[in-house]
């Protein structure tokens, strides 16, 4: 029997403070293997302002490349401690931070490998549907080679790509609209 | 190409991400179609939230606090399903609401209406082997917005919901059937016409404790794997 879906309705700018404290930022507690990083994810509307009301959520690989979850049956490492889930508010700077693992590289359905990459959720007043992104990295050899990377418009894919600023932090700004809007992904 | 997982959800299902009489949709809409991605392991697995553990009271928004918060007292409650009818076990269902006087229990809450210091509005849940779930609240006020002259949110509860995977995340809301204010609402009307009233609950006469609750039931249904094809 089918069932017809729930429409999606916007998060709104009141979203509940448990929905966002009780996951923490730090996705990746002492003993998880991989390199640590730290990304700083901030958000803008069309016109350029930032949305300080926000919540960016992200998924992602362990360093082994193994997500933490029953359909990804390959033989792999999982870390204990390690599952993958972050979710933060952006704050009066339209900015949210989380600390955690670079990904490993994950498989494309049709053969070869994706570029390690995070997945993100974008929520927010005015948002009516959960808008999908993803995160790679500056300078990663497996971009050229990306399977998503190259669905993308060779002049777009800059939005997609966190640079390293002088601190080591990973920051990528997520352009809701406008002359640098992202690439958001149906999926 | 590989089939996927997932179905896609056929037009007509979701709001519009622009839907102009909702003012903050303008500036907070992607202009450029989204980019169709063939779903990798990166879209069909997602967060269980596993870890998290649940205290026995977080499902029940009328005991959190020291005393019992002023209001109507509801049960809410229904199932978490896919599109092909098979419940989604093991879900984790957040939700958040304003109290009984229509004020948000947040900073940014500016509305001149009585906070309730018995009352923060947030609770969840996981569902059950059959998908079901259960909450005991207050039933929600409405409460006005700037969006345009006179608007009012009509009187709703907050969903969200990851399901089996990242590709099924849902957040929506939960409105009372017959609501006067939903005909006026530019959020409930963004969802296309055939569509928006799955965001109403139906009142539950069965479910109804005598003497202590009226209930409301609101299933969830999320999107459902495609048939597996034979081989």
């Amino acid at each position: 029997m089918s069932h017809a879906l729930t429409p999606s309705q916007t998060i709104g700018p009141f979203y509940w403070g448990t929905l966002v404290n009780t996951y923490r930022a730090d996705l990746a507690p002492p003993g998880v293997a991989g390199e640590r990083i730290e990304l700083v994810l901030s958000l803008f509307d069309a016109e350029g302002a930032l949305i300080p009301d926000g919540l960016l959520e992200i998924w992602q690989a362990n360093s082994h490349g193994r997500y933490n979850h029953p359909d990804d049956r390959r033989n792999l490492p999982l870390d204990a401690g390690f599952e993958g889930f972050g979710r933060a508010s952006t704050d009066t700077n339209g900015e949210a931070r989380f600390a955690t693992v670079k990904p490993g590289r994950v498989p494309w359905p049709a053969g070869g490998m994706q570029a390690a990459h995070v997945n993100i959720n974008v929520f927010a007043r005015g948002v009516l549907n959960r808008l999908a992104t993803r995160l790679y990295f500056e300078g990663d050899p497996g971009l050229a080679e990306d399977p998503v990377l190259k669905l993308v418009d060779a002049a777009r894919r800059r939005t997609l790509i966190a640079k390293r600023d002088g601190a080591g932090i990973w920051r990528l700004p997520i352009h809701i609209g406008g002359a640098h809007e992202t690439v958001f992904f149906d999926i | 190409m590989e089939k996927d997982i997932y179905q896609r959800p056929a037009t007509g299902q979701h709001p519009l991400n622009l839907s102009p009489a909702y003012k903050s949709t303008v500036a907070r809409s992607p202009k450029q179609p989204a980019i169709m991605l063939p779903q990798s392991l990166s879209e069909i697995t997602g967060p269980s939230l596993g870890a998290e553990r649940l205290n026995a009271l977080e499902n029940d928004l009328t005991r959190q606090r020291i005393g019992e918060p002023l209001g109507e007292r509801i049960v809410v409650h229904g199932r978490v399903l896919d599109e092909n009818g098979k419940p989604v076990p093991k879900a984790m269902v957040e939700i958040w609401q304003c109290n009984a006087a229509g004020r948000y229990h947040h900073p940014g809450d500016q509305h001149d209406a009585p906070l309730d210091p018995n009352f923060t509005g947030g609770g969840r849940v996981r569902t059950d082997d059959e998908g079901k779930y259960e909450f005991i609240t207050i039933k929600p006020g409405a409460y006005p917005w700037k969006n345009h002259h006179n608007a009012w949110r009509p009187a709703h509860i907050h969903f969200s919901l990851f399901g089996p995977a990242f590709a099924t995340r849902l957040i929506t809301q939960m409105y009372f059937p017959g609501d006067p204010l939903l005909a006026y609402d530019p959020i409930y009307n963004s969802v296309p016409e055939g569509a928006r009233t799955r965001l109403q609950a139906s009142f539950d006469i069965e479910t109804t404790r005598p003497e202590w609750a009226l209930a409301y039931k609101f299933d969830v249904v999320l999107r459902g794997r495609n048939a597996t094809p034979m081989e």
